[in-house]
């Protein structure tokens, strides 16, 4: 997601790190790199330029300071570090607990943020962890919002409140009140109010959305804003915060390869925090934000935890320890663990999402993986499952031995062309390589180690470690050790 | 302070006082015109005296043609392509609108068959404005269901047919494969006259990424850039001009029929430079 932003930042930290020394010029050069950096990624003109000159107050500092034996780069690196985090970090918080039920939590947003996709996650969420969500629709003004919160709620099997057709017919206000009548009579525990998209600028549907903010009195009012979102994002932000009052946002569309940078100009500009990351089109494609993750994310660093925790939750123990097993033995990698692994990347979401949570795979061998795994999409999993499903076992173990007219009759019995057979073995023998080079890569292979300032809160364990072998299932046991 | 009372000397040709190029820059960036951009327009205004600042603008504007290309023999076919969220439903809603107002006939194809309720939001759309709308179920093949909408379209020899696709974010390979072989198949029925992408007026710069990915994936023709009546000034878009030549086509305004408009170079630089 932080893709650009990251791999700038890497070039620009990479003169940094490598370099013992660095003076007043260096910074300055740096420091106008990482604000091109930050601009190119959308981060608010105000926010950057305070931004780079914290960074440029305290490197000077830090360089009059000469600490021995801390690398002056490694230093500027940190304070990087240490001003996105406080950006990003502030305030930093979970989803508002009502002391009495239900917990009331109403989305606002422009339009096209992404509003009712991320009520259908958010439900979904709060489903999962045993709590009975309501969703209310009072988007009564974009054509068939409401029948797409219905949809929406019988797909992930959660209730909706929703008495009026919407097109323009019925009163959103009304609407929220009922709903929360509703929730309380059939004892919900929290219910969620979908609402319409609006513009800042629109006085009339600025009142209505205080209108049904001040009817229901939610204990969160989320902002939900695009990732793609440019310099206007502090416009919107700071109107819907006076406006409405905003206790938290939501950012949506982080899957994408946008840089983000309207994470850090929301957050600075109105100071509350990111509660949530939508990051796809499927309901399960949601997940809390951790600033810290971001923040190293941002600094090219990986987010190693939030990618164990999804490939936790996607595979099962039992298959996971066995492909830890074959990591260890350094057993062949075949085609069944290929197809357990598509289908539980499936599960996890899509595989270049996963990609740009791995720390330090740059250059060419990491675009080069990228490529072979962004190449793999979800309904091609379908396809290369198919195919698999068509061969022998002795095939699925040993691939080196399908010729012509196995590739043949694999083809014919998976109903696909021969081209498609073909193009799933180079695939598989790409992945075979991956794994190969993954399970050989030694810490030097990785960016040179990370500032020590920067890895002590993870300090535990080497943060090289994980990125070789979170894909072959280690994360359960990574998250063993995590706990431990 | 205004703009134009900031940079006023930018604003009239020949002399001009001292400008602060640094201040120049910052409001272009603030334009989302991205800072290359903004400092390749500052670096110009610089160089060139008798250039103001709405004319270095206009250079960036892209020489294409901006009328919509017309099929001389059978409908002319209109595909509709963007990322998720960007106004591609209620664009074509209103811009059937305006070729019906027109006198012709349209026929608008719900091929977004992912979203929940797309096919509903399109139909709502074509009772409001009386045209037709051809629609396939749920989870269908979009290429089959714009097929099938194109082949109605000759049939009932409509003028227009506009096809709604689903939202995709364009890093993902496999929905840009798609879409590609939606145009491949539409085209076996009859020619693409346009490929319109219809961007978010709030789009930073990710939207030249768009741009890119889309016109890669399906050769865009130009661009409908929506919602332009919030506080956001599009400038993102002029990048896309002045980079991939790409010319804005549509400038949508609002949630209402009637609030869409063709292009205006002079309007739109207008509100780029609108504080």
């Amino acid at each position: 997601m932080f893709d650009a932003l990251t791999s700038r930042m890497s070039r620009t930290l990479a003169g940094l790190r490598s370099r013992g020394r660095i003076n007043p010029v260096d910074l300055e050069v740096t420091c106008g790199e990482i604000r091109t950096a930050l601009l190119e990624a959308d981060v608010a003109l105000a926010v950057v330029d305070s931004l780079i000159a914290q960074v440029q107050r305290r490197g000077l500092e830090a360089l009059s300071l000469k600490q021995a034996g801390i690398n002056p780069g490694q230093q500027v690196i940190t304070i990087i570090h240490e001003e996105i985090l406080n950006i990003l970090g502030t305030n930093a918080r979970s989803l508002a607990v009502a002391k009495k039920p239900p917990t009331r939590i109403m989305l606002a947003g422009l339009q096209g943020s992404g509003k009712t996709t991320l009520a259908g996650k958010l439900a979904l969420w709060l489903k999962e962890q045993g709590n009975t969500p309501l969703l209310v629709a009072c988007d009564l003004a974009r054509p068939n919002a409401v029948q797409q919160l219905q949809i929406i709620g019988e797909q992930i099997g959660v209730s909706v409140f929703a008495p009026e057709p919407g097109n323009g017919i019925g009163n959103p206000v009304t609407v929220a009140k009922a709903g929360l009548v509703h929730a309380e009579q059939k004892l919900f525990n929290y219910v969620i109010f979908d609402t319409a998209g609006r513009l800042g600028v629109d006085v009339e549907l600025m009142k209505e959305a205080r209108a049904i903010k001040s009817a229901v009195e939610p204990d969160d009012t989320l902002f939900v804003v695009d990732a793609m979102t440019g310099q206007d994002a502090v416009n919107t932000a700071n109107a819907f915060n006076t406006g409405v009052g905003i206790d938290g946002v939501v950012l949506t569309k982080v899957d994408g390869n946008a840089r983000a940078g309207a994470a850090l100009s929301v957050t600075s500009v109105i100071g509350k925090p990111i509660l949530f990351l939508s990051t796809g089109e499927k309901s399960t494609e949601f997940e809390p934000f951790y600033p810290d993750r971001m923040a190293q994310r941002i600094l090219g660093m990986g987010d190693v935890a939030t990618l164990a925790e999804q490939a936790k939750k996607a595979l099962d123990e039992k298959s996971a320890a066995r492909l830890e097993e074959k990591f260890v033995t350094g057993e062949e990698f075949t085609f069944d663990d290929f197809l357990e692994q598509l289908q539980a990347m499936k599960k996890m979401g899509s595989m270049s999402k996963l990609l740009g949570m791995l720390p330090g795979m740059p250059g060419a061998q990491g675009a080069q993986l990228k490529k072979q795994i962004e190449a793999i999409d979800d309904s091609e999993t379908d396809r290369a499952a198919a195919i698999i499903q068509s061969m022998t076992p002795q095939e699925r173990s040993n691939p080196k031995i399908i010729n012509g007219s196995r590739r043949l009759r694999i083809a014919r019995g998976s109903g696909h062309e021969v081209s498609s057979v073909n193009r799933l073995l180079e695939r598989f023998a790409g992945a075979q390589k991956a794994m190969k080079q993954m399970k050989n890569a030694r810490p030097g292979a990785l960016p040179q180690g990370l500032p020590p300032g920067l890895a002590a809160p993870t300090s535990a364990r080497p943060p090289q470690r994980p990125a070789k072998k979170s894909r072959s299932g280690n994360p359960a046991k990574r998250a063993e050790q995590e706990r431990g | 302070m205004s703009l134009f009372s900031k940079f006023t000397s930018l604003f009239t040709r020949g002399e001009r006082a001292v400008v602060d190029w640094n201040d120049l820059e910052q409001t272009l960036i603030g334009a989302d015109l991205g800072p290359a951009l903004a400092q390749r327009v500052s670096t110009r205004l610089h160089d060139a005296r008798d250039l103001s600042l709405p004319d270095a603008l206009a250079e960036l504007l892209s020489p294409a043609e901006r009328s919509l290309q017309v099929a001389t023999d059978g409908p002319t076919v209109i595909l509709v392509v963007g990322v998720n969220g960007s106004g591609k439903t209620t664009s074509i809603g209103k811009l059937s609108a305006y070729l019906a107002r027109q006198g012709k006939s349209v026929l608008v194809v719900a091929a977004d068959t992912f979203r929940a309720a797309a096919r509903e939001q399109l139909q709502t759309w074509a009772q409001r404005t009386g045209v037709t709308c051809i629609a396939g179920r749920d989870g269908a093949d979009p290429a089959a269901v714009a097929f099938d909408g194109v082949s109605q379209g000759i049939d009932q020899r409509a003028d227009f047919v506009l096809i709604d696709t689903a939202g995709r974010l364009q890093s993902k390979e496999g929905l840009m494969d798609q879409l590609t072989k939606i145009r491949r198949v539409i085209e076996k029925k009859a020619p693409v006259s346009e490929v319109l992408l219809v961007l978010d007026g709030s789009t930073g710069q990710n939207a030249l990424s768009q741009a890119e990915s889309f016109t890669a994936a399906v050769d865009v023709t130009g661009l409908i850039l929506t919602k332009l009546d919030g506080s956001t000034r599009g400038g993102a878009a002029l990048a896309i001009e002045a980079t991939l030549g790409t010319p804005i086509k549509w400038i949508g305004t609002g949630e209402g029929v009637g609030d869409i408009a063709p292009f205006d170079p002079d309007a739109y630089i207008a509100q780029l430079l609108a504080q």
